[in-house]
């Protein structure tokens, strides 16, 4: 088996048993990113510098006995978490020539772990986007047909792993950013509860929603990295103080008595039946484990789209204003006043979905609608939170598809921004109610992935990834390649 | 037509933290621009703001001395619009939720009685850089040392009717969040900065006028010229058939006058909701009980103890507590002398007056509360009189002594309370006036009484001051009745 088919959990037994160096990897990974990247466009930037030295330390602190789970794991960042020194761009041009001057919390404890970061990994501008169209650096490719789109906004992270340039990525889960790629790409994507994973250094898109996480081929390996990534961190106010599961250990629960929720609202108009059969089959499947299953209502899930792109963009529109052109990033040519500044470096700066974004939720946030729209929106959150609350009362489990559709053609949704964001209708909830939800592989239909989603309460990632590795145990979908990749 | 002013302030107190509202940045004034500026403070992408426990405790303990109610569950909002000095384009307040509600204050005014203003509420929010605009060539700069600096915006219910008493109500705060410790009071730093809203209306109309806010101004005395002149061109404007319109306007000290800044159409939309990135603040009964315990007494309770304790009047009362410097030094005179009439008259008479013509603070003064306690004494032991006293506190306040007893003994200040001394002195003005004591005699009662006065003047201005006026006044009486 090549260098670059190993998964996290077998680079780490690689390594220790002294197959190869975390040198000897990284060289590997950065020749094949450097031949095969063109094709899919999923890295911003390659820091083959950062990561030989990061591999070197990692040699030498394995050399010296330290023998961590994560000591020389390749990896690479979605690039809104700030590295210290390096472009950190969003995807944006309003943030060309932008180094942070400091390392996000996630990239400080992943590199603490020993990971060799290969790169900043391509998304959608300021994670705006379900299909990573909106980059300013071009569309990511989607390896299982490269004029498919990977699925957004972490689709750089997924179209590296699952292309097999790296064996895992960091992501963010806006409104299914990290499950969606992940499904559309047949890996396994962890969007842990809100707060689990530190916020500071990961520039945010919407402050109440946005959370870090995994993308790899397997739950064992979103395991081993949320084990690294999450944790209480003072300096994110949002971040929740609650002791870590150990969730390698709790991958071997046998699921017996696991009681599973299907919410017949995911089952409804709009999903492509074949990408329901699939969530049927991956539903027997759990059964034979042991699980039970019942049907269960999510009544105002059909709520969610309309009040997640309310809240989303009012906190994007403010989010964003520190993007001015004064202190970094940006700056248009020779401004004539300050009006002109903002006006023309915001203008020129920021891509259309971005702008369209930020406009909406300035209309939602104005002096006579912040009622009508903000408002009601948060009210409608309440109601989906209590939704899952309910649900959770009845079931340990809930079941759906990750997406309605399967991957699209690049360019097929430009023209109707509001069919894209249809795409996330089955993602959204969980954010908007802060709970942990996992996509994996549950097989393919013309070729293409589909992924099942599994949704938990609050802090219960061990249960995802437990579900997801019992079921990975016992199936093959989750090992499948890519051709040419 | 006779006017009535309505006067609301909001007061923007710079809490004396030793870290910023959302960071760990220094606050110390007059720093090289930037020195003192964190990832956090500059706006960093993907930096997030951590609340300062210490700038909500210090919120509390104004609340507990206004009297308001603390909400126990308070929310930051974020009041966005875009400024160079304003590093995130929205600055991190409160709106709806504000940790101080509704309170009071009460103020002393000239003519001695006491107006209760209401607070309607104050809120924790952060402050924001500034804009240099000398020295950059055609551009301007930017430090944002100040920028994160952690404000308590105290808002008045439009209660206050003049000027004096919009000064008076400032002097109150000023002092209270001195006495509380929360804020150093710096004006000329920034350090306690004031809006005006200024309407005014016919008297006896229950309508507010409509009202213009004069942005920042920034000393008691500017705060009085600029409301003046603001009453003054608002009735002007109305009498000559025009209309106020609602504006923020801006005092400039050298011209003494007001210039609208922007009208309501210019003024932003600020698009306030619920800061993402902070949780709700929620302030238990237990902290609170612990705030209470530790606060110092207050000008309020100091007053209420002079009046019942010393048997001073409400207005001393109110002067003397409404610093607590002032109300230091007047205890430590009364602890001397063992008499807080005297003290008190001292303290706001002589002392304050020579503090006032020298402009300086009451923990700067020349003469100390140990000497001016031991000259009070000496009143009471009728070693001197209150008139030669005023001599000894000048020579005490100019360093011709290290006591009043010294002064008094090198300069020969003595009063004469020997009866014999004075008759052969008395005797000897009677026959000097021997005209006036004819007169006198011949006079009614009335007449007499008005008479008197000269008599005793005569007298004092013969004995240098130094004879005790108690005697003068009894054996003059007997000479000129005999």
């Amino acid at each position: 088996m090549s260098m670059h088919e190993l998964t996290l959990r077998q680079i780490a037994s690689g390594l220790a048993n002294k197959d190869f160096s975390a040198t000897e990897l990284t060289q590997s990974l950065l020749a094949r990113i450097q031949a095969v990247d063109p094709q899919l466009n999923s890295f911003i930037t390659v820091t083959e510098e950062l990561a030989l030295s990061q591999a070197k330390s990692a040699d030498e602190r394995r050399a010296a006995g330290e023998n961590g789970a994560l000591l020389g794991a390749p990896i690479a960042h979605k690039d809104l978490f700030c590295t210290r020194n390096v472009l950190t761009s969003c995807a944006s041009k309003i943030l060309s020539g932008f180094k942070a001057p400091y390392d996000a919390t996630v990239v400080e404890k992943l590199a603490a772990a020993g990971t060799v970061t290969l790169g900043k990994l391509n998304m959608d501008e300021f994670a705006m986007g379900s299909a990573n169209e909106s980059s300013h650096f071009g569309p990511v490719k989607n390896p299982w047909d490269l004029t498919r789109v990977p699925g957004g906004s972490s689709g750089g992270s997924a179209a590296a792993v699952a292309a097999r340039l790296i064996p895992a990525a960091t992501g963010t889960d806006t409104g299914g950013s990290i499950r969606q790629p992940a499904a559309l790409t047949n890996l396994t994507g962890l969007k842990p509860t809100y707060g689990r994973v530190s916020r500071w250094g990961m520039i945010a898109y919407a402050s109440s929603l946005d959370q870090g996480g995994p993308l790899a081929r397997n739950a064992e390996d979103c395991a081993l990295l949320l084990q690294a990534m999450a944790g209480f961190d003072p300096k994110d106010s949002t971040s929740v103080d609650q002791p870590l599961d150990d969730y390698l250990a709790a991958l071997s629960q046998p699921l017996a008595g696991l009681r599973i929720g299907l919410p017949r609202e995911y089952f409804g108009a709009g999903l492509d039946a074949r990408i329901g059969e699939k969530v049927l089959g991956v539903v027997e499947e759990l059964k034979k484990l042991g699980a039970t299953v019942k049907e269960i209502s999510l009544p105002n899930m059909q709520h969610a789209i309309p009040a997640y792109y309310v809240i989303a963009p009012a906190e994007a529109s403010s989010n964003l204003s520190r993007f001015d052109g004064v202190r970094f990033g940006y700056r248009c040519e020779n401004p004539v006043n300050l009006e002109d500044l903002y006006k023309r470096s915001r203008g020129e700066g920021f891509g259309t979905e971005v702008k369209r974004r930020i406009m909406v939720g300035t209309y939602a946030l104005s002096a006579g609608y912040y009622d009508a729209y903000y408002i009601k929106a948060q009210q409608i959150r309440r109601l989906i939170k209590n939704d899952f609350v309910a649900a959770f009362n009845e079931v340990d489990l809930i079941i759906g598809p990750t997406t309605p559709n399967l991957a699209w053609k690049i360019g097929e949704k430009n023209a109707d921004p509001v069919s894209a964001y249809l795409e996330d209708i089955y993602t959204i909830t969980a954010n908007l109610a802060g709970i942990p939800g996992l996509s994996m592989p549950a097989g393919f239909v013309d070729g293409l992935p589909v992924g099942v989603q599994l949704l938990a309460p609050y802090f219960q990632e061990a249960r995802l990834l437990n579900v997801a590795h019992q079921y990975q145990q016992v199936t093959e979908w989750h090992t499948q390649a890519p051709t040419g990749f | 037509m006779q006017w009535e002013t309505v006067i609301g302030l909001e007061i923007h107190a710079q809490l004396s933290t030793q870290s910023k509202i959302f960071s760990a940045s220094a606050t110390t004034f007059g720093a090289e621009p930037n020195t003192q500026a964190s990832l956090v403070d500059l706006g960093m992408p993907g930096t997030l703001p951590v609340l300062n426990a210490e700038a909500v405790r210090m919120a509390c303990k104004f609340g507990l001395a206004i009297d308001a109610h603390i909400a126990p569950h308070n929310i930051f909002a974020r009041k966005n619009y875009f400024y160079p000095d304003l590093p995130k384009g929205y600055q991190t307040s409160q709106m709806d939720h504000p940790i101080v509600g509704k309170g009071h204050l009460d103020i002393s005014l000239e003519d001695g009685t006491v107006k209760r203003i209401g607070i309607t509420r104050a809120h924790l929010e952060e402050d924001a850089g500034k804009s240099l605009h000398e020295d950059f060539h055609g551009m301007s700069g930017i430090d944002l040392n100040r920028a994160g600096t952690p404000l308590l915006e105290i808002v008045s219910e439009p209660d206050i009717r003049s000027a004096k008493e919009a000064v008076a109500y400032v002097k109150a705060i000023h002092a209270l969040v001195r006495y509380l410790g929360i804020c150093d009071g710096n004006m000329a730093e920034g350090s306690l900065r004031c809006d005006c809203n200024v309407s005014v209306r016919p008297k006896g109309q229950a309508e507010f006028g409509t009202r213009a806010e004069i942005k920042n101004v920034n000393s008691f005395r500017f705060i009085e010229k600029a409301i003046n002149h603001e009453v003054q061109r608002q009735i002007e404007l109305i009498e000559d058939g025009g209309q106020v319109v609602q504006e923020t306007r801006l005092y400039d000290p050298n011209k003494d006058q007001t210039r609208s800044m922007r009208s309501k159409e210019e003024a932003n939309d600020y698009r306030y909701f619920p800061c993402p990135d902070l949780l709700p603040v929620v302030i238990e009964q237990s902290f609170l009980d612990e705030v209470r315990a530790s606060l110092p007494e207050l000008p309020v309770q100091k007053r209420e103890r002079f009046e019942a304790q010393f048997g001073l009047s409400a207005y001393d009362a109110t002067v003397l507590a409404a610093s607590r410097e002032m109300a230091d030094y007047f205890e430590a005179v009364n602890s001397v002398c063992g008499d807080a009439k005297l003290a008190a008259n001292w303290v706001m008479g002589e002392l304050s007056s020579l503090l006032n013509k020298d402009n300086l603070e009451i923990d700067q003064s020349p003469v100390s509360a140990e000497q001016l306690g031991g000259m009070i004494l000496r009143i009471k032991d009728n070693t001197i009189s209150g008139k030669i006293a005023k001599m000894v506190f000048e020579a005490l306040a100019a360093g011709e002594g290290a006591t009043a007893d010294e002064v008094i003994e090198k300069k020969g200040l003595k009063q004469v309370t020997d009866s014999g001394a004075i008759e052969a002195m008395l005797d000897e003005v009677l026959a000097a006036n021997a005209e006036q004591v004819e007169q006198y005699r011949a006079s009614d009662e009335a007449k007499r009484g008005k008479m008197f006065g000269f008599f005793v003047g005569q007298a004092m201005k013969a004995s240098k001051g130094k004879a005790n006026p108690g005697q003068v006044n009894e054996l003059l009486k007997k000479k000129l009745e005999s």
